[in-house]
């Protein structure tokens, strides 16, 4: 019956504005809405968390107890508006642009190791121009992902091939290797393994042939392995890759931040402290607390209740994500789909994982929720991706 | 699913893009699981951490209760001093680390900066003393001496001076009424030991690094009255330290004050007499040894006899007790702990032991009416008494002929009880005794409390020694290795402590014939303390109840509104009849009229006051004789002794005759005046204690320090 309805809609001219917005196959309509709500509600619960946790840290807010609010609010702004136009331009459009868009944040990573970079906690991952800050490799996630996609969807959506050839595989690699290599030299070893998961997506969903998939995975395995065994590593190095299990191996560094994120969660229980009330938020014992560990304010003031929220919000946007994937009938889609599931996927498990102390620790952004602005844009950038590749699948006859 | 595409999506991407969805939400739940693994399972443990994380104390200690003579005289109180603190968190919140602030101070308070720094700088490893051991929270003392003018000037340019606190603050101090230093019997204090806060830790009152806890004495037996509660807030602080609000604040409550039976005047009377005896003791001559007497310490108690209570107790030589305030110098706590001082720190009416010598006979004496002896019988006093070849004579080989028990006392005649000591060793089996041997010399002695502590409210008090069959065995079984190497020498070498270690090899184990003899009079292994003789001697007097002697009297809550009486308790009857114990008094009675101590109390007007007295002169191996005099009336008495000092009424009676002439306000003719008496009857009441709780001294204490303007 509604279907009729809408059918006899569609074919009528003279309907409204409003009607036209809601037509079956408008945009509006056709918009992951529950995809779209989730990445809100977590933009919202991080702006309270980022607020919450540097309301009193005068020595980055100069006094301004607004100071991060307002920038992080900036951000979502910035964020949402880059969706809408990412959303506009469709990633059809976007796919013949995506040479040009590859070698741009290979260019600027490239900048990141010349003397306009900084170092930024320890990391050196930044470019500084004017009173702005820049992390290149956020981009190079994308890049990577709508590079590759471009490269092995190009066949198989050509309809020459069922699956991407040995020779697409490698260039399609060869495309990722190189600016997850320069990351590698700034060195910013957690958005490299971020590259590596994505990769290992990307291959995953593009059909490749399962010997590489498995000849990936063994690489990395033993490139491990090798970097452990061969001492490339100093014993500090070491200690602090494994103080997340065990933080006495280095009690001053790593080790006292995955302490008193553990003690930050683990005293806020079922229902948390209440916003702004955490003992170990506004007592300031947990560092980078609006960065990477903004996850540990969600689960001292939030409790159980509320930082299971995030954990679940971001299994809604997973699920969608691969809904996407697997919707959309072009390869070109379900490559980036699935690719920016697995970025999000594994950035989401590290870094929260890192605060409950059963991953290592690694400088990366919770996806939505974490304060940083060139993290914030990506993401929303993908968001934009993943419902372009939505509306734009070919109704069905 | 339905969805066939258009173009050549295959399987093996559908089948990989399922594998993907399952592996994320793997990841997922397994966030999940840990999450609620740490919050909700473990959450308690993690909240624990947080609070223990952001918490930091301060502490106000509480006022320590007094210590009050028996009107209430304070023997232990504490007076104010200025003291000027340092705030660390304050000062280094500056941007110099306060360093221009405490080079002010140092102006100010005529110090050095250096030595400044150093007081308010924290202790840890590579810092060496001084350093601020405590809380860095806690304010740190700069100096407890300022004074008055300092002070001002710190208080009236606080601005100059934030973080800074000049505070007049309760410091202990002894002020020795009437130059009675009663040391040993109030003790000190020193500060806590981390062990000792650890088993505090969850007691009624647990301990704080700043608290000074009581280390003998009064001070350590009642320290938790006197303690009081130090009151503790507790602050929220972030990670740098910066107090960020308060959290709880328990007040802290003062001490209760504690009431002694002790007179400061007649205490300062026996600590005067004690001191000026062995002073007079040192000048006479030792026949024996042909040296002075050494005189090298000696106690005397003065208790009353009714109830236990101690009126005075001195132990010789002493120290004083201010030396402890305030942390004790190095110097001064080598001093008060070397062989070359003699232990100043020992109370040796309670911890020092020594054969009692004939005080003791009247332990005997109960023994042998025990035993089923006649107290009137006739028993033969003569020059000497003879074991097969072994020979003991009487004191001074003296003959008195047959006499009675009463008459053997008030002579002090050994062979007596020689014989008697003998004839029951020889009745309960000698050598090898019977299943069912009385040992009725033995036993009357812990019968009268001997071998056994008195129970007094002081610490660490000794117990003496009954060198009865079981002991023997004992110590025996605890020397007889060391005893047969020696004696494997002879017969090569053939000193005395070899032949003796041989014998005591060989036989050790058993009680002696020779052993009997020498108990009977006191002497040999026997030991005791002149607090046991006190009760002893007290007991006597009172119809025969022993009491716990108690320094304590009453212990007043801070208010006044709490009084609690420490009432006297007994702990065992003497095991001698109504009748004989009659006798006896009788006979001791002799002793100072007509006996070894009369020529001490000539002139004493016994008609009104009855004195009773038994002298004692023991011997120890390769010493001077043990002075012993025990003495007493129907409300008091007194027993004195000292080490190394000659007989028992040449060295400690006219000591303990001054004693009493005190007491009782007894002139040099015998003529009483009670309005010079100290005491003439024991006091029994409690000093006035007033309404706001301060108890009514007869003498005002010394004025505080005041400060021009105080912050109340």
């Amino acid at each position: 019956m509604t279907s009729q309805r809408f059918f006899i809609r569609r074919y009528t001219p003279e309907l409204g504005a409003w009607a036209r917005l809601t037509a079956r196959d408008s945009l509006v309509r056709r918009l992951d809405w529950i995809l779209l709500g989730a990445c809100l509600m977590l933009s919202v619960i991080g702006t309270l968390l980022v607020w919450s946790a540097t309301r009193n840290r005068t020595e980055l807010n100069s006094g301004d107890t607004y100071a991060y609010l307002l920038k992080h609010l900036i951000n979502i702004g910035i964020g949402v508006a880059l969706m809408v136009g990412t959303v506009w331009l469709g990633h059809r459009t976007l796919r013949t642009a995506v040479p040009f868009l590859y070698g741009l944040s290979v260019l600027l990573v490239t900048l990141v190791l010349t003397p306009l970079g900084a170092t930024i906690n320890g990391a050196h991952a930044w470019i500084k121009a004017g009173g702005l800050s820049l992390q290149p490799s956020e981009f190079c996630k994308i890049t990577i992902i709508l590079g590759m996609a471009m490269l092995l969807a190009a066949r198989v959506d050509a309809g020459d091939r069922l699956h991407p050839d040995h020779r697409t595989v490698m260039q399609a690699l060869g495309m990722a290797v190189l600016p997850m290599a320069i990351t590698m030299l700034m060195p910013d070893l957690g958005s490299v393994m971020v590259m590596a998961v994505i990769v290992l997506g990307v291959l995953l969903a593009s059909g490749a042939s399962n010997r590489w998939v498995i000849g990936l995975c063994t690489t990395g395995a033993v490139g491990a392995v090798m970097v452990w065994q061969l001492g490339v590593l100093d014993e500090y190095q070491i200690n602090r890759f494994a103080a997340f299990a065990n933080p006495e191996l280095d009690p001053a560094g790593v080790g006292y931040n995955t302490n008193q994120a553990r003690i930050a969660i683990g005293s806020g229980g079922l229902l948390g402290k209440g916003l702004f009330h955490g003992s170990q938020t506004t007592g300031q014992f947990v560092p980078e607390q609006q960065t990477d560990f903004i996850f540990t304010v969600a689960g001292e003031e939030l409790g159980f209740l509320g930082a299971g929220l995030i954990i679940l919000l971001l299994g809604i946007v997973m699920w969608r994500c691969c809904r996407i994937a697997r919707d959309t009938t072009e390869l070109y889609g379900t490559i980036v789909a699935a690719g920016i599931t697995a970025w999000f996927a594994f950035q989401a498990f590290e870094n929260i994982g890192m605060t409950l102390g059963i991953m290592p620790v690694a400088g990366l952004p919770l996806p939505f929720v974490s304060y940083g602005g060139t993290s914030m844009f990506a993401v929303w950038i993908a968001i934009g991706l993943l419902l372009s590749i939505r509306i734009q699948r070919p109704v069905s006859a | 699913m339905s969805n066939i595409p258009e173009t050549g999506r295959s399987s093996r991407v559908t089948i990989r893009l399922v594998a993907i969805q399952v592996l994320v939400f793997s990841l997922l739940a397994t966030l999940g699981g840990r999450l609620w693994y740490l919050q909700i399972r473990n959450g308690d443990e993690y909240s624990a951490e947080a609070a223990g994380n952001h918490v930091q104390q301060v502490v106000q200690p509480a006022v320590r209760g007094s210590i009050l003579d028996a009107r209430g005289v304070p023997l232990a109180d504490n007076e104010t001093r200025l003291v000027v603190s340092a705030s660390r968190t304050e000062l280094m919140k500056m941007k110099d680390d306060g360093e221009a602030v405490l080079a002010r101070l140092a102006e100010v308070l005529d110090m050095t900066p250096e030595e400044v720094a150093e007081k308010v700088r924290l202790c840890d490893s590579k810092t060496p003393q001084p350093c601020w051991n405590g809380s860095p929270y806690q304010p740190i003392p700069v100096t407890d001496e300022a004074t008055t003018q300092q002070a001002l000037q710190i208080r009236e340019r606080a601005e100059e001076f934030p973080g800074i606190t000049a505070e007049p603050t309760a410091v202990r101090r002894y002020p020795a009424p009437d130059k009675a230093r009663t040391s040993q019997v109030l003790g000190y204090l020193s500060p806590v030991t981390d062990e000792e806060i650890k088993k505090a830790e969850n007691s009624r009152s647990p301990l704080l690094r700043s608290d000074q806890i009581g280390r003998s004495g009064l001070e350590r037996a009642y320290d938790d009255a006197l303690r009081g509660k130090a009151g503790v807030t507790r602050y929220e602080v972030d990670k740098l330290g910066r107090v960020m609000g308060e959290q709880r604040n328990d007040k802290s409550e003062a001490g209760s004050s504690v009431i002694t039976s002790i007179d400061s005047r007649v205490q300062a009377v026996a600590e005067k007499e004690l001191e000026k005896a062995m002073k007079e003791a040192r000048k006479q001559m030792d026949r024996n040894t042909n040296r002075l007497y050494e005189a090298d310490a000696g106690a005397v108690v003065v208790m009353e006899a009714k109830t236990g209570r101690v009126v005075a107790m001195a132990s010789n030589p002493d120290y004083d007790p201010n030396a402890w305030v305030g942390g004790i110098s190095g110097k001064d706590y080598a001093r008060m702990t070397d062989k070359k001082s003699n232990y100043p720190l020992l109370n040796r009416a309670i911890q020092g032991q020594a054969a009692p010598g004939s005080i003791f006979k009247v332990v005997s004496t109960a023994a042998a009416l025990q035993a089923g002896y006649d107290f009137d019988g006739r028993y033969n006093c003569g020059s000497s008494y003879s074991i097969g070849n072994q020979v003991f004579k009487n004191f001074e080989s003296q003959n008195h002929g047959p006499i009675s028990l009463g008459r053997a006392l008030e002579v002090s005649c050994d062979t007596v009880f020689y014989a008697l000591g003998h004839e029951q060793w020889r009745k309960d089996g000698g050598l090898t005794p019977h299943k069912d041997a009385k040992n009725w010399f033995y036993r009357t002695a812990h019968q009268f409390g001997l071998g056994a502590e008195t129970g007094i409210d002081l610490p660490n008090e000794v117990t003496g020694r009954v060198p009865d069959r079981k002991w023997k065995k004992d110590f025996w079984k605890a020397n007889k290795d060391n005893w047969c190497k020696i004696a494997k020498k002879w017969p090569e070498k053939k000193d005395y402590v070899t032949q003796l270690s041989r014998e005591n090899c060989l036989e050790g184990m058993k009680l002696h014939a020779f052993d009997s003899v020498n108990y009977s009079i006191g002497q040999g292994d026997t030991l005791v303390t002149p607090i046991q003789m006190a009760a002893i001697y007290g007991a006597i007097s009172n119809g025969g109840t022993l009491y716990n002697p108690t320094v304590g009297k009453a212990i007043v809550s801070p208010d006044g509104k709490r009084v609690e009486r420490i009432e006297p308790k007994s702990h065992a009857k003497l095991p001698i009849s109504k009748a004989n114990l009659a006798k006896m008094d009788k006979a001791l009675e002799g002793v100072a009229t007509r006996g070894t101590a009369a020529w001490r109390f000539g002139g004493w007007p016994q008609d009104k006051i009855a004195m009773h007295a038994k002298t004692g002169t023991a011997e120890v191996y390769g010493k001077q004789t043990t002075s012993w005099f025990a003495t007493y009336t129907k409300d008091y008495a007194i027993v004195m002794t000292i080490s190394q000092g000659g007989t028992g009424s040449g060295a400690s009676g006219p000591a303990v005759r001054n004693i009493y002439n005190a007491l009782y306000g007894v002139g040099g003719k015998g003529g009483i005046n009670k309005k010079k008496a100290l005491l003439y009857k024991p006091q029994d009441e409690l000093p006035k204690i007033g309404k706001d709780g301060t108890i009514e001294s007869p003498e005002p204490p010394k004025k505080p320090v005041k400060v021009g303007r105080r912050s109340e």
